[in-house]
């Protein structure tokens, strides 16, 4: 076993037996710890099981050629609406996004397009907005929206074209 | 959260409908999948226990309700990048501070910062895109906070 996942293994270990100490000796922040950690491991739970049947489903029965045609090298301007349609109905944050642009990947978007599903699954998805516009008001969400959007599209692209001249590959199998 | 329930169960249904061979494949991928990313997902989950901890609501509310704009959006995109938030706390929270008189552009920040910067989320980034793609995308991220912030401020009247 490589020296890297022992240092992960104790340090798991020495979490779950802190925490663990903590409820026993009712030791305040580490209870506090715990709590953090069962709260936002439910909210994880709710969603990361149907997302990855999602991208199994996608995996089966999507064509390659499909997603390279609309996402590839040649999609050209269309690819980055379709991919920011695409983000604006996801749910989750940024650790959701993370596979689903790694499977839109394997099956042949380019890496802007991923970097841009990326982006703006984080900042444009249309539930949250609107839950945002209302304690914020639309007038923030509009600016926030549409600032960031261009820019988004713009960093994936440079991102984009300095890794391919590079000839990056994303790490396989995962 | 409903329809992402409902449109899996509907997608599932249809493709047990079509075949019942590639949707076993295709739940056999996912559970692969999802077992094989769950280390880093527990990496983090374990990182966000402890930040959240150390850096409580409170802090956040002390810390950008006084002091002025350029400090405010410093410590905003700060707070912002180290924390990791659900939506559903993370806008009522600026709904808060939004009230206290804390400016447009330094909540810009800190919620841009918030959802596109990852540093607890980087155990599952690296995992998915390497280290090196997962600095540079953050700290493109970062960048196209502070700008947004500024627009926003400029927008609003808060700048000059």
């Amino acid at each position: 076993m490589p020296l890297g996942n022992k240092i992960k293994i104790a340090g798991l270990f020495a979490y779950i037996c802190f925490v663990a100490a903590s409820f026993i000796l009712n030791f305040n922040p580490g209870k506090l710890i715990g709590a953090n950690f069962y709260s936002f491991s439910i909210e994880m739970l709710k969603i990361l099981p149907f997302a990855f049947i999602l991208i199994g489903l996608f995996e089966v029965w999507v064509k390659r050629e499909t997603v390279e045609k609309h996402l590839g090298t040649e999609s050209g301007f269309r690819g980055y609406l379709w991919t920011i349609l695409l983000a604006g109905t996801s749910v989750g944050g940024l650790y959701v996004a993370f596979p689903i642009a790694y499977s839109l990947h394997s099956k042949g978007a380019k890496l802007s397009i991923i970097f841009t599903y990326i982006g703006a699954s984080a900042i444009c998805r249309v539930p949250m907005t609107i839950f945002e516009a209302s304690f914020m008001g639309i007038k923030f969400s509009m600016i926030r929206v549409l600032a960031s959007v261009p820019l988004v599209i713009a960093t994936s692209i440079v991102l984009g074209n300095y890794l391919t001249k590079r000839k990056y590959k994303v790490l396989p199998g995962k | 959260m409903y329809y992402l329930y409902i449109l899996t169960i509907l997608a599932l249904l249809i493709s047990v409908f079509k075949s019942v061979d590639k949707t076993s494949k295709a739940v056999k991928i996912a559970v692969k999948k999802f077992i094989t990313i769950l280390p880093a997902f527990l990496s983090m989950l374990i990182l966000v226990s402890i930040i959240l901890f150390l850096i409580p609501d409170k802090i956040i509310l002390k810390y950008l309700g006084d002091n002025n704009k350029f400090v405010g959006i410093t410590l905003a995109s700060f707070f912002g990048s180290v924390t990791l938030m659900p939506g559903f706390i993370a806008f009522p929270l600026c709904g808060i501070l939004l009230k206290k008189g804390v400016t447009y552009m330094v909540l810009s920040a800190f919620s841009t910062t918030l959802m596109m910067v990852g540093i607890l989320t980087y155990p599952i980034e690296k995992a998915y895109f390497g280290v090196k793609v997962t600095i540079i995308r953050n700290m493109f991220s970062f960048f196209i906070a502070i700008v947004v912030a500024l627009i926003t401020g400029i927008f609003f009247g808060e700048i000059g």
